[in-house]
C-alpha cells in the first residue's frame, strides 16, 4: 500500500515534469510545476521529512511560484507575439540533441543509483544493524531544531548572511534609477 | 519501507527532465524552472540518506539551507530576468548578446 502511493507520487512529479518541459504555453507549464512540487513534497513525507516537506510547501508554493507567475506576467508580451508569429524553431539547441544529453546523463544517474542499492554505502549498512535509522514516531522537528543550534550553527549564520545579501542585491536591481 | 533506490531513481528523473529543459528551452523563466527542478532532485536525494543519519540529521537540515538558497537565486535571477526584458525587450537567452559597460 506504502509502495502503491509512493509509486503515485512519483509518477504523478515525473508524469507532469515531462509535461511541463514540452509545453508551450508558459502559463500552463508554471502550473504544472505546482503539481511537481506539491508531489516531491509528498515523497519528502516518505523519506520520513515531514519538515522540509513543510518548508517546501511554504517556500516554493508559496513564493517561489508566485514570484516566477509575476515574473511571467511582466515579460509575456514577447511571447506574446512569438505565439502570433507562430515561430517555426521553438527550440535553442535542436531536440534532438538536449534530448540525447538528458537521456544519456539519466542512464549514467540510474546506473550509479543501482550500484548503490547493490552494495550499499558501510554507513547505512552499520546504521540499519545498529538501528538508529529514523523511525516514522520519531520527533524530527525537535531533532532538526537541536542540530541548527549546535551541530550546524556555522552554515546556517553563513546562509543567512546570504539570504540578506540576496535580499539586498534583488531590491538594488530592480529599483528605478533617477538619472542615467 | 521504501528503499533508497526508489528515491535515487526519482530524483535522477526529475534531474534529466531539469536539464533537458535548460538545454532546450527559448524561455529564461522555464530555463529557471529547469533549474528548481534539477535543485529539487537533489533535494530528494539529501532527504533520502538522511533517514539513515539519526545522529546528526545532516541530509535534512542541508535540504532545508537548499530550499532557502534556492528561494534566494529565483528572487535575484527573476530580478535580472526583469532587468534583462527592460533592456533588450526579449527573455530568450539566444537574443542577450552583449554586456552593457
Amino acid at each position: 500500500m506504502e509502495t502503491l502511493v509512493f509509486y503515485g507520487f512519483a509518477a504523478m512529479a515525473i508524469g507532469s515534469a515531462i509535461l511541463l518541459v514540452s509545453m508551450r504555453n508558459i502559463a500552463r507549464a508554471l502550473f504544472l510545476f505546482f503539481i511537481v512540487l506539491f508531489s516531491v513534497a509528498g515523497l519528502y513525507v516518505f523519506a520520513l521529512a515531514d519538515f522540509i516537506a513543510i518548508t517546501q510547501l511554504l517556500i516554493y508554493v508559496g513564493g517561489v511560484l508566485v514570484l516566477l507567475l509575476f515574473a511571467f506576467m511582466l515579460s509575456n508580451k514577447e511571447l506574446l507575439n512569438q505565439l502570433q508569429r507562430g515561430v517555426s524553431h521553438f527550440f535553442a539547441m535542436p531536440v534532438w540533441q538536449a534530448l540525447l544529453i538528458a537521456v544519456s546523463f539519466l542512464a549514467i544517474l540510474i546506473h550509479t543509483a543501482i550500484q548503490v542499492g547493490a552494495d550499499e554505502p558501510a554507513w547505512i549498512t552499520a546504521s540499519k544493524t545498529a538501528g538508529t535509522t529514523i523511525q516514522p514516531g520519531d520527533n524530527t522537528v525537535q531533532h532538526i531544531g537541536v542540530q541548527v543550534m549546535t551541530q550546524y550553527l556555522l552554515p546556517f549564520e553563513v546562509v543567512s548572511i546570504l539570504l540578506m545579501m540576496a535580499l539586498i542585491g534583488a531590491a538594488h536591481l530592480t529599483r528605478k534609477e533617477e538619472t542615467p | 519501507m521504501i528503499t533508497l533506490t526508489h528515491f535515487l531513481v526519482v530524483g535522477a528523473c526529475l534531474f534529466s527532465i531539469g536539464l533537458y529543459a535548460v538545454l532546450a528551452r527559448r524561455n529564461a523563466i522555464l530555463v529557471l524552472v529547469g533549474i528548481e527542478l534539477m535543485i529539487n532532485a537533489a533535494i530528494v536525494n539529501l532527504v533520502a540518506f538522511s533517514r539513515y543519519d539519526k545522529a546528526f540529521y545532516g541530509g535534512q537540515v542541508f535540504a532545508l539551507f537548499a530550499i532557502v538558497l534556492a528561494a534566494a537565486a529565483v528572487a535575484v535571477a527573476l530580478a535580472i530576468i526583469l532587468n534583462v526584458y527592460k533592456f533588450y525587450k526579449s527573455v530568450n537567452p539566444e537574443d542577450i548578446r552583449n554586456l552593457k559597460d
